[in-house]
């Protein structure tokens, strides 16, 4: 309905937006982490704050479908304090809520980079998903993408964008390769043809060390973020 | 109909109203909405309740005209008092920041301003209302998109959560606009009436499921 009836000054469209929460210098590194379901997102996830918690300020939104359950192993794990942990609500669709609506997760990673006030890193774990689910850049600034080894080693060749286009590739859980009849050098030169040179790091995360790899990428984007 | 109010009735809008099932996931919990017969029941029911409170607070803050602190704190506290359940009153401010950050992005306007200014988070309804006036629509749009919202809402839940055929819930949605369409024509006198005399009603159960719901272990739905 066109505005004829309406003072024209209630109109300031053509003037700049309200400034966005993050606008300026934010300290935070946001790093998303998606992949399909059981290829091991909650346990890199935990890996990585066991590695890296005491050399940073770390907080965790993750969205799992049911939703408490992911962070219940995280809390039960002790790998960070509950209240550096918070579960979003994606009303049945992970991919929505981390690419097309990025609302309920923003809203939820600046509240707690707010109530915390020194975050260097917040992780953003998706829900289980389909190849095709991406991040929005609205939400994180890089993202992980894991695959798991015994879910089939002609993965990394569908590609999708979250195999071609995420900023680094973890292909997991390389120790069941042999129990499968997965190929892991198949898995990796498929990665790589597919990714432009972007990076693509093999883990078994049997224990924590064996996401070293993954943390110290992380390191090495928070200190890019930051330069 | 200009632009800038289609997008705002566009499901894809993000301000994360994919997260909301308007009780939908708790009815179904407990076995009171499982076809497009019982979903429609209770669609009628919501819509006629706090969906008739939402889109008459919504239609009266989309009416103001140089708002103040003071008119905005007062709607506040009437709409406040509507919703017994503290679960959804916090679920009402969260859809409203949310909506905020998208809507803030986008447009501007005095009552936008204003509702982005409020310490305690403005309620969902009155940033609808703030959006729709900021995008040139009338109270009575402000009104028929907040029944929309709410309809969309309860509908799209009902599909994911039940596998319900998605053309006949769209049959029912259809249905229950007719009923709509007539409840708007009270959007004039809403967007003129003092806060304190706009709808009331509300629904016991309504408010019991969404205390319940916001203490389950998993849910999958925000309310």
């Amino acid at each position: 309905m066109p505005p004829h009836d309406v003072p024209h000054d209630n109109f300031l469209n053509d003037s700049a937006p309200l400034d966005r929460a993050d606008a300026g210098v934010r300290r935070a590194l946001r790093v998303g982490i998606g992949g399909p379901v059981g290829s091991g997102k909650t346990t890199l996830v935990g890996s990585l704050c066991a590695l890296l918690r005491d050399d940073l300020s770390i907080v965790v939104v993750t969205n799992d479908i049911f939703t408490s359950e992911d962070a219940d192993a995280l809390r039960e794990a002790a790998v960070l304090a509950t209240e550096r942990i918070v579960a979003v609500q994606t009303g049945c669709c992970p991919h929505t809520a981390i690419r097309d609506d990025i609302a309920a997760n923003l809203d939820a990673v600046e509240e707690l980079e707010a109530l915390h006030g020194d975050v260097d890193l917040t992780l953003v774990e998706s829900g289980g998903d389909n190849l095709t689910a991406i991040f929005s850049r609205g939400l994180v600034d890089v993202q992980i993408f894991v695959l798991d080894t015994a879910g089939g080693d002609d993965v990394p060749r569908k590609g999708g964008p979250g195999v071609a286009m995420a900023d680094l590739l973890v292909i997991n859980k390389v120790d069941l390769a042999q129990y499968v009849g997965s190929d892991v050098d198949r898995m990796l030169s498929d990665a790589r043809e597919r990714r432009d040179g972007r990076p693509v790091i093999p883990t078994s995360l049997v224990d924590q060390a064996g996401a070293q790899a993954v943390a110290d990428w992380v390191v090495a984007q928070i200190a890019t973020h930051t330069a | 109909m200009n632009a800038a109010l289609m997008m705002l009735i566009d499901g894809r809008f993000p301000a994360g109203g994919h997260t909301n099932s308007a009780g939908v996931e708790a009815a179904v919990r407990i076995g009171d909405v499982y076809d497009d017969a019982t979903l429609e029941r209770y669609l009628v029911g919501r819509l006629a309740t706090t969906g008739m409170v939402d889109a008459a607070f919504c239609a009266h803050v989309a009416a103001f005209v140089d708002p103040t602190a003071e008119m905005l704190a007062l709607v506040d506290a009437e709409y406040s008092a509507r919703v017994p359940s503290p679960k959804l009153r916090d679920a009402s401010r969260r859809f409203g920041r949310q909506m905020l950050r998208a809507g803030s992005t986008v447009w501007r306007g005095p009552t936008l301003d204003l509702v982005a200014r409020s310490a305690v988070g403005a309620h969902q309804p009155f940033v609808l209302g703030a959006l729709v006036a900021a995008a040139g629509g009338t109270p009575h749009d402000a009104a028929s998109l907040s029944f929309h919202h709410l309809s969309a809402a309860v509908t799209s839940a009902a599909i994911r959560l039940l596998g319900l055929d998605p053309m006949s819930v769209a049959a029912v949605q259809a249905t229950v606009g007719e009923r709509v369409d007539v409840w708007v024509a009270q959007a004039d006198r809403w967007a003129t009436s003092s806060p304190a005399s706009l709808p009331a009603s509300g629904g016991s159960l309504t408010e019991i499921l969404a205390e319940d719901h916001g203490r389950w272990d998993a849910r999958l739905f925000v309310a």
